[in-house]
């Protein structure tokens, strides 16, 4: 072994510590039309906030996961996004001035993946938004079913289902719902939505320059979350149809849809798995949905919920209705999604 | 009971300097074991929000009372670190200041009175319990030992060290704990094994706060 000077990181980086604040910049010069970096604040609002007597829709979370957040704010989703460093929570001051900058006096849902840094940073930014007049209706997003949900522990991760969420609570705020029935769509989205990852390989934050963990040849990580974290278990490399049939079997044993219901189903990459595999897995998703007598009336394929280069893929499951469809096929105006418009 | 030990504001300032320089310097050791069972970012999140309360401790001209120090060092916290280690130290070090209050000095009880209200405030929040694999469970026995020494009648340098070995042990008995809060607990069994990050900087806070009493005292 030689050891050689260090090198520069294989990343399309300046410094490290700038990357958050120049992709952000980069977002905005990209999407102008659609919403404004508040470099100060560090948050990214909707164009044309605070949209009166609209409920504001405010999501975050650690960067790291693009699109989500600030690829989803626009018309018809969410009004702000606070961006984390990489895969860590934002601060409540982030989150109070992305409220406080979207309230158009209707109050404000806050969508919080469930997460022990994102639930008690922004628990205290709702805590300083009552102060100063803002009401405010905290919506928990808990989907993964890789993690056991118990009353000992932090509880199931928000995953996949978070994109959902936004888009559908997004949907009813847009349509002009008040905030305690926007909040009652997004709860009413997490109950009825189901995920499950896997990864290929591990993922590399700049801060660190190291990958997360190291996975050999053949192997993958099954149940992980978003955030490079192992998963659950560690297993051998199986056929594309045997690993979908243990996500969905993990999926679908927990949601338990009705009978021949309708189901929005999402194929997720994790951010280096490409889309002739994404759309390999969405075909035997659709495949095992229709054989368990389920049907997957909407869809959504693509790497919408990153962890950085990460190659994986989610599969989420949202049992649908035919409200939650006609608020998923109204139109949406953001980065990241648009249709009807 | 009666120590003799009594706390400055200088004492609180020195402390929160040391734990800035000792965090500095073990961020890649607290990144490592969070990269083991977390998503590995504890050193640099800690680094930043130590490095920034050392920042606005520089800024402020007026004197001000340990606990007001305190309140504005957990302040700090919050609004830098993020993640749950921002939220969990900058509610310890508040309410340790509001347990303070507005008094120039403090005696060795107030201190162990203090810490008992940081990690109050850190269970309210967390709601981690011991043996759940988290700071709590490296706390939890030194503010006991605190107590304990304090309560035999030991100077404030000999219970303190006596309350940093509790917390080096307590940090160490988190190693074969399956974590059931934060992040590790995604993990399950996989959280086995490893050393706690948030205890080990537990350790290495309460370490700082020993080393500057000792010199101050």
């Amino acid at each position: 072994m030689t050891t050689s000077a260090p090198s520069l990181m294989k990343k399309f980086i300046n410094e490290p510590s700038d990357v958050l604040k120049e992709s952000l910049s980069g977002l905005a010069a990209a999407h102008g039309d659609l919403l404004r970096y508040d470099a100060d604040a560090q948050i990214v609002v909707r164009r044309d906030a605070p949209v009166k007597g609209k409920v504001g829709l405010v999501s975050g979370g650690g960067a790291g996961h693009e699109p989500l957040h600030g690829g989803f704010v626009g018309h018809g989703m969410l009004d702000a996004a606070c961006p984390g460093e990489v895969f860590t929570s934002p601060v409540p001051d982030q989150m109070l001035a992305a409220t406080k900058a979207v309230d158009g006096g209707a109050g404000v849902v806050h969508i919080v993946k469930n997460y022990t840094g994102d639930v008690l940073n922004f628990k205290m930014a709702a805590e300083d938004a009552a102060d100063e007049g803002v009401e405010v209706e905290s919506v928990l997003v808990d989907d993964d079913v890789a993690v056991q949900d118990s009353l000992y522990t932090a509880g199931r991760r928000g995953v996949g289902a978070t994109v959902l969420l936004e888009k559908i609570a997004g949907a009813a705020a847009e349509r002009g719902d008040d905030l305690a029935a926007v909040a009652a769509i997004g709860r009413r989205v997490n109950e009825r939505a189901r995920s499950f990852g896997v990864a290929v390989s591990s993922c590399t934050p700049p801060a660190s320059g190291k990958p997360m963990f190291d996975l050999p040849d053949g192997e993958m990580e099954v149940g992980i979350g978003i955030h490079g974290e192992p998963g659950r278990r560690r297993e051998a490399v199986r056929p594309a149809h045997q690993i979908v049939e243990t996500m969905l079997e993990a999926v679908l044993s927990d949601l338990k849809p009705a009978a021949g219901a309708s189901v929005l189903a999402f194929v997720n990459g994790m951010g280096g798995t490409p889309l002739i595999e994404l759309y390999l897995l969405y075909n035997e998703v659709d495949t095992q949905l229709r054989a368990a007598g389920l049907n997957p009336t909407r869809n959504l394929v693509g790497s919408y919920i990153t962890s950085l280069e990460m190659a994986g893929a989610s599969i989420t499951v949202l049992e649908l209705d035919d409200e939650l469809t006609a608020l998923w096929d109204a139109p949406v105006h953001t980065p990241a999604l648009r249709w009807g418009v | 009971m009666i120590t003799g030990s009594t706390v400055r504001a200088q004492t609180i300032i020195s402390w929160l300097k040391e734990i800035e320089t000792e965090i500095a310097e073990q961020s890649a050791y607290l990144t490592q074991l969070d990269a083991a069972i977390g998503d590995g970012d504890h050193g640099t999140n800690m680094n930043r929000g130590f490095t920034a309360v050392g920042r606005v401790l520089a800024e402020q001209d007026e004197p001000a009372p340990p606990g007001r120090l305190l309140i504005l060092a957990g302040k700090t916290l919050i609004s830098t670190v993020g993640g749950a280690s921002g939220p969990l130290w900058g509610t310890a070090l508040r309410r340790a200041g509001r347990s303070l209050g507005d008094a120039e000095t403090f005696d060795a009880q107030q201190l162990a009175e203090a810490l008992d209200a940081a990690i109050s405030g850190v269970v309210e929040l967390g709601s981690a319990e011991p043996g759940d694999k988290t700071m709590i469970d490296a706390l939890t026995p030194a503010a006991a030992k605190l107590h304990q020494g304090l309560d035999a009648g030991e100077p404030l340098e000999q219970a303190l060290a006596a309350a940093v070995r509790a917390a080096k042990a307590g940090a160490e008995s988190t190693v074969p704990m399956e974590a059931r809060k934060g992040r590790a607990s995604y993990l399950g069994e996989r959280s086995i094994g490893h050393l706690d990050p948030g205890a080990a900087s537990s350790v290495i806070i309460l370490s700082a706060l020993q080393r500057v009493v000792a010199r101050d005292q």
